[in-house]
């Protein structure tokens, strides 16, 4: 269920240049029942910035009511929520969306987890969920350099990582899709996160391939109800059309039209 | 007594605040967060004969205490709110306000027709105030002579009263509104969103697909105000008043303003939750004010 939630700040932490993790108490947590859900945060009481931000879930920890968000400050509204410091409250709505379906993979299975920029917390969750079942997974982790590049440890604990960074900073030079052409296709399911064009290349690459995709897209409400993240569809589905925020931000490959 | 009741034509309101068209589809998504029997009213999305799939995205910016719009009525159809939309907001002890919106007058009329009959729609909401299409809305609505006309062809095919939504977008609002209340309008509902652009700072374009977006939110309250405050003294017929309402001392100004009920659009998008929690403040409200009813407080920005 959706709630609305004022959230208590455990804690604030600059994990790369201008990428904050930001954890947050309170009983929304007990609601999440995906790794790809996200939330949508009012960064102030007042009415300037006006909407919410739209943020993804990075990882959740249930026994402690805790979960870890991953954001980059960028524009007035995550700039301040990167002021935000232990012990404030910050006003939550969510979960939001459906999230990856773990599922999809069975145990002993391997399923590939492709980034890309601030697109790779979520996979970080729903590499925890994978591999807890006996999933082995492989992550594909796209920077721009070594500089916003982060939680490569974290995924190195549950898995092969790679990583790739545009300037070759860190790891391979380039695109996910130059790590990906070295890993073979010899896996069960794909998931992925990332920018536009980054997601269009996963899903040319891996053609027949059962795979998901999470979409990023301007949002209004986030309970799909502004029509504002509206995405033409191919004619795998019977929709003319999703939201984003409502029917995704996860959706199976192909469904979406890039 | 309830302190809150509002009676206006074809709506006996429990309380004086609806959710506005566009920023409330049709209800089902709030539903699923409270009970919408707590609603004054519902006005919903913009309905069109036809099924719309809307503008290109993005359809919207942010903006300084506001945001900018192109959404570009998309809706599922005559058809589909009849079957499916109204007939589930029946569930809730709530009267709905639809909102007609078309390209030429003939579209109007027709939706028009067949949704007062939905036996929950207690009076329309007629869009001549859209700035996101390219065809229809807003022409209706920045000529008097058009609103005029467009007005009465609606009003004589409709089952239940006519209520008209006015664009901010013109020179002088009271030529419009005067010409839609002779046109046999039942009421007034405005404003609608203030046209205006955003752009990229790395690339220099437009952020919004279709350019141009209907300013909304905190930021336009006041030209909203004023143009209560005008028109509310030119016409007899009742205002529904909105525009940038986010908080309970936002409905008290429009009413002081000269609006008989208010509409809440986009602070939905901001707490879903607003409209239930304005309806629980009002009554603290009005002991603050020393006011018993809440219509006391209709137009007392220009009583004498």
């Amino acid at each position: 269920m959706i709630i609305q939630d004022r959230m208590k700040v455990t804690g604030q932490k600059k994990i790369a240049e201008n990428i904050f993790e930001l954890k947050l108490t309170g009983k929304l947590v007990g609601e999440i029942n995906s790794p790809g859900q996200f939330v949508h945060i009012r960064v102030t009481d007042s009415f300037e910035p006006l909407l919410r931000r739209p943020i993804s879930i990075a990882s959740i920890n249930e026994d402690k009511s805790e979960m870890t968000i991953i954001y980059r400050a960028e524009g007035r509204g995550t700039t301040l929520l990167s002021l935000k410091r232990e012990g404030e409250e910050v006003d939550v709505l969510g979960p939001l969306g459906n999230g990856f379906p773990v599922h999809e993979t069975l145990p002993g299975e391997t399923a590939v987890l492709i980034g890309g920029g601030i697109g790779v917390p979520p996979l970080y969750e729903l590499s925890k969920q994978l591999t807890a079942k006996g999933v082995k997974c492989i992550h594909v982790l796209g920077f721009q350099s070594a500089e916003v590049s982060f939680y490569e440890e974290a995924f190195k604990q549950l898995g092969d990582t790679y990583i790739a960074t545009v300037d070759g900073t860190k790891g391979t030079k380039g695109f996910v899709t130059n790590v990906m052409e070295t890993i073979g296709d010899d896996f069960s399911t794909y998931y992925s996160c990332g920018p536009m064009p980054m997601l269009n290349a996963v899903q040319s690459a891996y053609t027949g391939k059962k795979g998901f995709l999470s979409f990023e897209q301007r949002m209004g409400c986030g309970i799909g109800a502004c029509f504002a993240c509206v995405c033409e569809t191919t004619e795998k589905t019977d929709k003319e059309y999703v939201k984003v925020c409502s029917d995704g931000p996860v959706f199976p490959a192909g469904v979406v039209s890039i | 007594m309830n302190r809150l009741a509002v009676e206006l034509p074809g709506l006996q309101l429990k309380n004086p605040i609806m959710p506005a068209s566009g920023c409330f589809g049709f209800g089902k998504e709030y539903g699923a967060l409270y009970d919408l029997s707590q609603l004054g009213a519902i006005m919903i999305k913009a309905t069109t004969l036809e099924t719309r799939f809307g503008n290109p995205t993005p359809r919207v910016a942010e903006t300084a205490s506001g945001m900018l719009n192109a959404i570009g009525l998309q809706n599922p159809g005559l058809e589909g709110v009849m079957e499916n939309e109204l007939p589930w907001l029946e569930q809730f002890d709530v009267p709905i306000i639809a909102n007609v919106a078309g390209t030429e007058t003939a579209d109007y009329v027709e939706v028009a027709k067949t949704i007062s009959t939905a036996p929950n729609v207690k009076a329309l909401e007629l869009n001549i105030s859209c700035p996101n299409v390219k065809c229809g809305g807003i022409t209706f609505g920045t000529d008097p002579q058009q609103a005029h006309d467009l007005t009465a062809a609606v009003k004589a095919v409709s089952e239940v009263p006519v209520y008209v939504k006015l664009s901010p977008n013109v020179t002088d609002i009271k030529e419009i509104a005067k010409a839609v209340e002779a046109g046999g309008a039942d009421g007034i509902t405005m404003i609608n969103t203030l046209v205006g652009m955003r752009l990229d700072q790395k690339t220099g374009r437009p952020i919004i697909a279709n350019i141009t977006g209907g300013l909304s939110g905190p930021a336009v309250k006041p030209v909203a105000i004023k143009m209560v405050y005008e028109v509310s003294q030119v016409v007899h017929i009742p205002i529904i008043g909105m525009g940038g309402v986010a908080e309970t001392a936002d409905v008290i100004d429009f009413l002081s303003a000269g609006a008989s009920a208010v509409a809440v659009g986009t602070a939905n998008f901001v707490d879903p939750f607003i409209c239930p929690k304005i309806i629980e403040e009002l009554p603290a409200k009005l002991d603050e004010l020393c006011v018993e009813h809440i219509s006391e407080l209709v137009g007392r920005s220009h009583r004498i």
